[in-house]
């Protein structure tokens, strides 16, 4: 895995129109293969974050770089290129509703014109592997939310993105499905893309520690794990203000951390097994 | 773009895009009429200019001396066989004078009741270099009662006006295109609203504009040549049908409608045409748009 950074922020501000800044002074680095969370109130500037990342936005001030490209200087012909680098689960799925599953995962693949024989090949063994294999011709309105969402995820990695965007993916459905969709963003983190994950649902961040960035009022404040989980714990422990004094600073510490976090996820997993067919594992596909 | 095969965007579902193909038949429609119109008019003008030119008639208007009148058709003569630059000349006879004038008068007419004017045709050898002010002049010192009836003067007027006919038939072919495009472009800008959704999810997976304008692109093209075939259909059988109908006037003032291989070419080409203006339109109207985003 080529080390580097995926996406930098410097002192970018967003606004719409005239209106007031949305995001104020962001400061960031995405390493290459980390996970993050983003957290924040509704109307903290999440999505707008997001928009800028997936390059729907552009910043009213300050530098963003893409993959070592700088956006503002960036000619327009080469930008779909950075796209097609990032994979995005919207909030609401976005999944074109005349296009059927396969169709609609097929969809990066193709305005990248691969051939169809590949096209073919690599979205039939996706969604065999999300267990779609049976809805292939259903169209999304025919699916249920779940279905949809699974569908949305595997067009945002069917082209191997080094980048992953998710905004609420867990807004729309239950818990377990809440955990398996985190368990599939970690299995391709392990694969070495880079992921963020912005969502409300604390508990999730809580068990999986990832480092977190925070977004309160359009200003961001970044809890750096490198990779720690412990760090995420930290703030979500000084957050509670419960116990504020340990410190895991050290690798042994770190290690517990990640035994126990593991721990959690392997006993959140065996409780999260439904009449859903299991995914066979991302190995099979990457 | 002409490679689409598979669209991404439902716009063959589109409802407002149903009636683009009748509006570019309607389009077309007129348009075959105004090239029709406008090959007739050019034939016609090259023919009276071929026909007609090169000639000039000498009248000499009838006294109440008939004496007189042979005279005076004498001198004119007299005057024409100087004349140099002359190929040809005939003194129209009286019977000829009378077939011609029967359909206004009668059969009954009799020569002799009608104070009939003498008519000499004549044929000039080379219409450009013949001193007509000197021949019109010395015609007059000789005989007054004579005068020259120049055709080139009310064929240029003819040929001009003849030109003019075709240069508002152009213009209506290039408005008849203006209109074709606005068309086009309300339908490919109301069909980039509908799928406003869908087209911002193509961009934000990594979709050129151009991809994205080609289906646009390759829809209008479809419609385009179907309205273009459609108009065709119609608008040859109704040129057909006038020319027909005036053939059977059989007149040799109303113009042939037989064409050639460059003018079936030439409609050939209306439907094929319009379907890579409609092709081009649609695509820089979505190009246009899709600028506007990042």
């Amino acid at each position: 895995m080529s080390k580097g950074n995926i996406a930098r922020f410097e002192n970018v501000g967003l606004r719409y129109g005239l209106g007031p800044e949305v995001l104020r002074d962001v400061t960031f680095t995405l390493d290459s293969g980390s996970f993050h969370f983003l957290v924040g109130e509704s109307g903290a500037g999440k999505s707008s974050l997001l928009k800028l990342l997936y390059l729907a936005l552009k910043p009213s001030r300050g530098l963003i770089s893409l993959f070592g490209s700088d956006i503002a200087t960036t000619p327009r012909p080469t930008l779909p290129g950075l796209r097609r680098q990032i994979g995005v689960v919207f909030q609401e799925f976005r999944l074109l509703e005349h296009l059927s599953t396969f169709d609609n995962v097929a969809l990066p693949l193709r305005v990248a014109g691969v051939k169809e024989a590949d096209v073919n090949r690599h979205v039939t063994e996706l969604l065999e592997w999300v267990g779609l294999k049976d809805h292939m011709k259903s169209r999304p309105p025919t699916l249920s939310g779940g279905q949809q969402q699974r569908v949305s995820i595997a067009r945002a990695v069917i082209a191997r993105p080094k980048l992953l965007l998710a905004d609420e993916p867990t807004g729309n459905v239950d818990d377990r499905m809440a955990l398996r969709l985190m368990h599939l963003f970690e299995e391709l983190n392990r694969l070495g893309t880079t992921i963020v994950v912005a969502t409300h649902n604390m508990a999730l961040v809580d068990s999986l520690g990832y480092p977190v960035m925070r977004l309160d009022a359009g200003a961001l404040s970044v809890i750096e794990g490198s990779g720690n989980k412990s760090a995420a714990r930290e703030w979500r422990e000084s957050r509670e203000s419960a116990q504020s004094g340990e410190r895991a600073a050290d690798r042994a510490d770190t290690r517990q951390a990640q035994a126990q976090a593991r721990a959690r996820r392997e006993r959140l997993r065996s409780e999260t097994d439904d009449a859903d067919t299991d995914p066979p594992g991302i190995e099979n596909f990457l | 773009m002409l490679g689409v095969k598979r669209s991404d965007l439902p716009l063959d579902k589109d409802a407002h895009s149903r009636f683009l193909p009748w509006l570019i038949a309607f389009m077309v429609f007129l348009a075959v009429l105004a090239i029709g119109g406008i090959l007739v008019l050019n034939a016609t003008a090259e023919r009276w200019d071929q026909g007609v030119g090169g000639t000039l008639t000498v009248q000499i208007a009838a006294t109440e001396d008939a004496g007189k009148d042979q005279n005076n058709l004498q001198e004119v003569l007299n005057v024409i066989a100087a004349q140099s630059g002359i190929e040809r000349y005939l003194v129209i006879e009286e019977e000829r004078m009378m077939a011609l004038l029967e359909p206004w008068l009668g059969s009954a007419a009799e020569a002799g009741d009608l104070p009939l004017p003498k008519l000499i045709d004549v044929g000039l050898a080379d219409e450009a270099r013949f001193d007509l002010k000197g021949f019109t002049r010395q015609l007059q010192l000789r005989v007054p009662e004579a005068t020259v009836d120049d055709h080139r003067v009310w064929l240029q007027r003819l040929v001009n006006l003849i030109h003019t006919v075709e240069l508002i038939a152009l213009a209506i072919l290039v408005f008849i295109a203006l209109a074709t495009m606005g068309t086009v472009i309300f339908t490919t800008r109301t069909g980039l609203a509908v799928h406003k959704e869908a087209i911002e999810v193509l961009h934000l997976i990594g979709a050129q504009d151009s991809y994205i304008a080609g289906q646009f692109a390759g829809r209008a093209m479809i419609l385009g040549l179907k309205g273009g075939l459609i108009g065709l259909t119609l608008g040859l059988p109704a040129l057909l049908s006038v020319g027909y109908l005036a053939d059977s006037l059989k007149d040799a003032a109303l113009p042939d409608l037989s064409f050639g291989i460059f003018e079936w070419a030439l409609f050939a080409a209306i439907p094929l045409s319009v379907a890579f203006l409609a092709m081009s339109t649609a695509r820089s109207t979505v190009l246009r748009a899709l600028r506007r985003m990042l």
